[in-house]
């Protein structure tokens, strides 16, 4: 079973959607349950940082979250999702979860780039990634953001995009994976991105 | 780099697509969600469904058409049409819209475009705006571009982002329905005025239309519909143009 963390800002019936025609069960959540059946957990997400954080404390799902994280559940954030996945944002002034070092920055629009980066978007691959299995090389995915994370450890970088800087768009350490792009508007290469995650 | 975007637009009317000419004299089309399963296919990079539907009971078709849509597509869409508070919004988010787009509400009261967008973020907010030329530059119509606001079209998209707008759908309504080119001017007026996206809405006619208002208006996409709906051309054709033109677009 696939569980999709629905905290009141986000399309996660499109991530639902996305989910169910990989052939798996999926359901959203959006209060704690028992993590036994639960192999997945995705965080979609738009909105703004602090209301996000805010409201995952609020339904306690901050707590489910990590203990998914220490019981070796794998977990996908996806935009806002994997934004909160750090220690901080330029956005807001609340605390991250703290997964991965570093933080979230604003983009500068000094190179005359519109802000939000709102489009179709390619990912240049650093290192392999099971979860971009099949995906051919420069395959384009829908990005929409104003954020972007900063890693403090290069490491966990697995992909980045170019939008006036070079930013981490995807990003991976353990059983954690985040994506900054959203695979589940991203036509067949983000559906086979999905599989590809719910299969691991 | 990011593509330029090809965005379909289907005018919605008690569940059926139509085209208005000068927003007026509308030409049944058919399904919507048929025709965004077709250009999605098509490669399409966004479809927008405007509910020009004239009642509120006639606009709940629009949530079961967005739900449709959402399990048949996988690529972004927009809503727009009569959506007046938090509540319009969310529930046509949770039914699988990715932005709504608001026009004379916006104009009746900025706060919901702040509010909204705080809520929601920005990148789901779409302000439309209806522009029609004068002596002086554009003014900012609203009610399908019947009545003018008294606001000057630059000014309001200044306005707009600054309380949180994500994006700018512009239509010339000088332009709509004629097929002589989008307003190049409009265009490139707004987008130097404004960090957010502009999406060119009415007038295209020809490849070179949109060209030229993607180069020289600065626009970031381009919005039409009869063109598609009447297959004068279809997306994989533009976007070649536009690629051998110097484009970067998704094919």
């Amino acid at each position: 079973m696939i569980g999709i963390i629905n905290y009141g800002a986000g399309n996660v019936f499109s991530v639902l959607k996305s989910v169910e025609k990989t052939g798996k069960k999926a359901k959203i959540m959006s209060k704690p349950e028992k993590i036994r059946d639960i192999t997945h957990i995705i965080l979609p997400g738009v909105g703004a940082f602090d209301d996000g954080i805010k409201s995952m404390r609020e339904t306690g799902m901050d707590e489910f979250l990590k203990d998914g994280i220490k019981k070796g559940r794998y977990i996908l954030g996806i935009c806002l999702g994997l934004q909160l996945f750090f220690e901080r944002s330029e956005e807001g002034s609340l605390n991250g979860f703290n997964f991965f070092s570093g933080g979230n920055l604003r983009f500068s629009g000094n190179s005359g780039l519109s802000i939000p980066h709102m489009g179709w978007n390619t990912v240049l691959m650093k290192k392999q990634s099971k979860i971009f299995k099949d995906i051919p090389a420069r395959s384009f995915f829908y990005f929409a953001h104003s954020y972007y994370p900063v890693p403090a450890d290069r490491d966990i970088i697995i992909g980045v995009t170019g939008y006036g800087v070079k930013f981490a768009s995807v990003v991976e350490k353990n059983n954690i994976i985040g994506l900054q792009f959203h695979p589940e508007k991203s036509s067949v290469h983000g559906q086979k991105i999905i599989e590809n995650f719910v299969n691991l | 780099m990011v593509t330029k975007r090809i965005i379909p637009c289907l005018d919605v009317m008690n569940g059926k697509v139509v085209k208005g000419v000068h927003f007026e004299n509308l030409r049944d089309a058919g399904d919507p969600v048929m025709h965004a399963k077709f250009y999605s296919d098509e490669g399409a990079d966004e479809i927008v469904f405007l509910d020009i539907s004239a009642t509120i009971e006639k606009r709940k078709t629009i949530v079961d058409i967005v739900k449709k849509t959402a399990e048949e597509i996988s690529i972004p869409f927009t809503v727009g049409g009569g959506i007046k508070s938090i509540k319009d919004i969310n529930t046509l988010l949770e039914s699988g819209a990715d932005k709504i787009s608001i026009n004379t509400n916006a104009v009746k009261d900025p706060l919901l475009v702040y509010e909204s967008a705080k809520k929601f973020g920005s990148q789901c907010i779409v302000i439309a705006i209806d522009a029609k030329k004068d002596k002086t530059g554009w003014q900012v119509y609203v009610e399908s571009g019947r009545k003018p606001a008294g606001m000057d079209v630059i000014q309001w998209a200044k306005k707009v982002e600054s309380l949180g707008a994500g994006e700018i759908l512009l239509t010339s309504i000088d332009a709509d329905g004629t097929q002589k080119g989008y307003d190049v001017e409009l265009t490139k007026r707004v987008s130097e005025n404004v960090k957010v996206p502009v999406i060119a809405s009415g007038g295209a006619g020809s490849l070179e239309h949109m060209l030229r208002v993607l180069v020289e208006g600065r626009a970031s996409a381009v919005l039409m519909a009869s063109l598609l709906h009447f297959k004068v051309f279809t997306i994989s054709q533009i976007k070649k143009y536009l690629q051998q033109n110097g484009i970067i677009v998704r094919i």
